[in-house]
């Protein structure tokens, strides 16, 4: 059997053909990197490969003395002995699934990714490989989404009867992604202005100059009294109970994450409403992408890790799980 | 079904009292009768009788998702709910919530479920995984949950009764009395709900129960204590003892007729006039004065009433109001007014009808001093009532209050985690815990609630990342975790690995401070079960 193409060392996923890691947990001399979420892209590396449209976020994310080194979808790079190419992963806007050929063998390393289409990013490619790296933050067969359209008109009905009740609607989502995908599919229900958190804010502006198209936003601001009975507010999951939600007086609040699909999760995080809208891979979605890899292995990060492996080993599917530093930013 | 499943999920979602409420008017006004009675009948907390068990449904589902054994539980020690289990991998999600076909809510329970109560196996199966195919998400999980008849919503009578006073027009306590008792839902029994003049017909339907609320802090708050009648606090059965008509009835809290259970007490009621309601404690009594708790449910726990049992273990019932008299409700008049008819009534009654006593003590200070004997008397604390308190429905804070006594507790060691259901699916919530013998951890209790939600998080993340060994949904983990526990009662047990049963265990405070070390032995609750009286430490 040839040597792995990818280990996980201490510093993170590293290839040694190629000399690099894969969305390391340390600093390193060359990252390549998947996604600009907080676990897979850290600070403190000498240089990084990012995929085009993902690099503004990253320069965003790593302040702008950084200079990611922009790779076009399917642009192949050599480095060491390997061959590399990112390729479109559908998780956010600029997110890449990373192929590795060496001596005729190759390895993709998923990062975060989902089936669903999104109008924020380009969707997903199943690459034909030997082994394949997946994430498996929701892999348990419960994890089922429904069309996003259905999701995206439960949350335009939900702030419309809260404006009825005089209410203001504050929407938690994750800042980087979730927020913009919701912005993007409220287009086909409404042009009406939303308001946003500041952090939700500056990612969105990012989102707009890379011409994604969302509904008209305005940042919530200190100074201008701005009555807010009725609008909708986008914020992120660390803004819900502190002083900053004092300025929208009466208002229902909602979560929106791939864990709002079980009714406890939602009981226990206290919100009002609970929306199931995720950016990553459902359970079907897991088992249809590994058919069409063709790979021959599965190694797992993120989530029900073991659980998957062992299914997959039960079909007859070689996998194991793979000890990795990645969260969840669906948790946060 | 498909309105009634929304408003379920409405209830479910729903923090605000107010919207619950307004959620179930609007679906009383637009369901159709009969839908609006069976909703009535569910959300006040009544089921249908179980006639599936949840061994069987997971059997089921496990061929109807083509999964593992394994990766079922899995599944459902993540969700933490059956019901819920079963929608999220089975619910066909072709269909939609708004498009799928929809029958209503009588129908199903009237010509489809309850018909499967008699029907065979292979009929049963066939038409339960079939629902589960064909119903949206939503529809499918109310169905699960029907069926394992575990309906909780997180609506009180209280506010079920609150909407349909908004929808009826009818006063609250008079409805809260019409929901009582055994009734059929049904379009007659919608419209019943609806008419002027109370349909009260059947004479055995007691009225609805008047709850106290727990004292926290000291009495003084409460003002004079003039105004406040004191009376200990039974640990017995709560009871409605009803004389009409000729019949004797008696109802526990629970809405559940225990008229059978306790025919002396029945006897000397017979010896009533006709037309009386009294509220009272059922409590096991000998040689003038109660008995523990224990030695009541070894009486409640039999199927068949023996001479020997009726022997060993005497009941009495100590009345504490009187709700009607002569056929009139009295439950408006102020408490001083029914207790002296009470205290009248009750004068020369037989002797298994006794009143339950006033404590005297002329200030907060002197009954803080009666409190203290709780213990020896075997009773819980004290009840303080207002004296010019009329007799309300379900729990009004304000004018009955339990001031109870600190109960006993102990130290013992975390040995084992379980998930919790329902809305701490996701958390381990269900713990056991052990004191030692020798070197030896032995189980004693299983305790769940009386931890903040930051610890129970806390401890979540404690309990994954300390896990020994995992047998299904179960975890044993480092025992190095001391809490301590209170209980209620204690009592020996030959069914417990212990030998000791432990009445209402929960958990005090988290021992962050103390080491496993230091945690109680079994020869310190021995110990404590041996200071119990004579009666507990018989008793299995
Ligand atoms: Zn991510
Ligand atoms: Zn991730």
């Amino acid at each position: 059997m040839p040597p792995p193409l990818v280990t996980v060392t201490e510093n993170g996923l590293y290839c040694p053909a190629g000399g690099f890691h894969i969305d390391p947990w340390r600093p390193v001399d060359t990252a390549v990197i998947t996604h600009a979420h907080g676990d897979h892209l850290r600070h403190g590396s000498t240089r990084y490969f990012v995929a085009e449209p993902g690099v503004a976020i990253a320069r965003h994310r790593l302040g702008t003395d950084h200079h990611p080194m922009p790779l076009k979808y399917g642009e192949q790079l050599q480095l060491g002995s390997t061959t590399i190419s990112l390729h479109p992963a559908g998780h956010i806007l600029g997110s890449a699934q990373l192929r590795i050929e060496h001596e005729g063998q190759v390895w993709v390393v998923s990062g975060d990714y989902k089936r669903q289409p999104d109008p924020t990013c380009a969707p997903f490619e199943p690459l034909a490989c030997d082994v394949f790296i997946s994430e498996a933050t929701f892999a348990l067969p419960v994890y089922q989404w429904q069309p996003t359209v259905e999701v995206v008109e439960e949350i335009f009905h939900w702030w419309r009867a809260n404006r009825e009740r005089g209410l203001a609607s504050v929407l938690f989502c994750y800042a980087l992604g979730k927020a913009q995908r919701v912005l993007a599919e409220l287009r086909a229900f409404t042009d009406e202005t939303v308001y946003l958190h500041g952090a939700v804010n500056v990612l969105t502006e990012v989102y707009r100059q890379q011409g994604v198209e969302m509904v008209p936003t305005l940042p919530v601001t200190g100074e201008r009294k701005t009555d807010y009975k009725g609008a909708l507010i986008i914020a992120p999951p660390s803004a819900a109970g502190s002083p900053w939600m004092r300025r929208f007086g009466d208002h229902s609040s909602g979560f929106c994450s791939g864990w709002m699909r079980v009714r406890g999760n939602r009981r226990r995080r206290g919100y009002d409403r609970g929306f199931v809208l995720s950016d990553h891979v459902d359970w079907p979605g897991l088992i249809e992408t590994f058919k069409a890899t063709g790979a021959r292995r599965i190694l797992l990060t993120h989530g029900y890790s073991d659980a998957l492996a062992r299914y997959l080993n039960e079909l007859g599917i070689s996998a194991s799980a793979l000890e990795t530093a990645y969260g969840d930013e669906e948790q946060q | 079904m498909r309105a009634f499943a929304a408003l379920y999920e409405e209830l479910d979602t729903t923090q605000s009292t107010n919207l619950k409420v307004a959620a179930m008017s609007r679906y009383f006004r637009e369901a159709p009768p009969a839908d609006a009675a069976w909703a009535t009948y569910i959300l006040s907390g009544r089921r249908l009788k179980r006639f599936i068990g949840p061994a069987l449904l997971k059997r089921w589902l496990i061929d109807e998702a083509a999964l593992p054994e394994w990766l079922i539980d899995e599944a459902y020690a993540s969700v933490g709910d059956l019901a819920e289990t079963i929608a999220l991998l089975t619910a066909g999600t072709a269909h939609s919530e708004a498009t799928a076909d929809d029958l209503p809510l009588a129908d199903w329970i009237e010509d489809r479920l309850l018909p499967l109560r008699d029907a065979d196996d292979d009929i049963q199966r066939q038409s339960i995984t079939g629902w589960w195919r064909q119903l949206p998400y939503r529809q499918c999980f109310l169905l699960n949950k029907l069926l394992t008849g575990e309906l909780r919503v997180g609506v009180s009578q209280l506010l079920v009764t609150r909407a349909l006073a908004e929808v009826t027009g009818i006063e609250r306590t008079e409805l809260a009395g019409r929901l009582m008792g055994e009734w059929q839902p049904g379009a007659l029994f919608w419209q019943g709900l609806h008419a002027a003049e109370s349909p009260r017909t059947d004479p055995a339907v007691p009225y609805p129960f008047f709850l106290a609320s727990p004292l926290e802090g000291e009495p003084s708050q409460l003002g004079d204590r003039e105004a406040w009648q004191a009376e200990w606090k039974w640990d017995g059965i709560r009871g409605q003892l009803i004389r009409r008509a000729g019949e004797c009835h008696l109802w526990s809290r629970g809405e559940e007729r225990i008229t059978e259970r306790f025919p002396e007490i029945v006897d000397a009621a017979a010896r009533l006039p006709d037309g009386i309601v009294l509220d009272g404690e059922v409590v096991a009594w000998k040689d003038g004065s109660i008995q523990p708790f224990a030695l009541l449910q070894q009486r409640i726990g039999r199927k068949k009433l023996t001479a020997a049992i009726l022997a060993t273990v005497p009941v009495q019932f100590l009345a504490y109001d009187l709700l009607e008299l002569e056929g009139q409700d009295l439950r408006a008049a102020p408490l001083r007014e029914r207790r002296a008819h009470l205290e009248k009534l009750l004068a020369d009654a037989s002797p298994l009808l006794q009143i339950s006593p006033l404590v005297i003590g002329s200030t907060w200070d002197e009954l803080a001093g009666a409190r203290a004997d709780s213990r020896q008397r075997n009773v819980e604390g004290l009840m303080l009532k207002a004296l010019d308190s009329s007799y309300g429905t379900g729990r009004q804070r304000g004018a009955w209050w339990k001031w109870k006594i600190e109960p006993h507790s102990f130290d013992a060691v975390m040995i084992y985690a379980q998930p919790g259901q329902g809305r701490r699916s996701n958390l381990y919530t269900d713990y056991t815990f052990g004191v030692w013998r020798e070197q030896e951890l032995v189980p004693v209790a299983k305790a769940y609630s009386g931890l903040s939600n930051p610890e129970v998080e806390q401890l979540d993340r404690w309990i994954r990342a300390h896990t020994l060994e995992k047998f299904g949904p179960v975890r044993s983990v480092e025992p190095s975790q001391v809490f301590e526990l209170a209980y209620e009662g204690i009592a020996a047990s030959a069914r417990h690995k212990s030998g000791i049963a432990l009445r209402f265990p929960r958990i005090l405070r988290w021992r962050a401070d103390k080491p496993a070390s230091e945690a109680d032995t079994l020869a310190n609750l021995q110990a404590m079960l041996m200071q119990a009286p004579d009666e507990v430490r018989r008793s299995s």
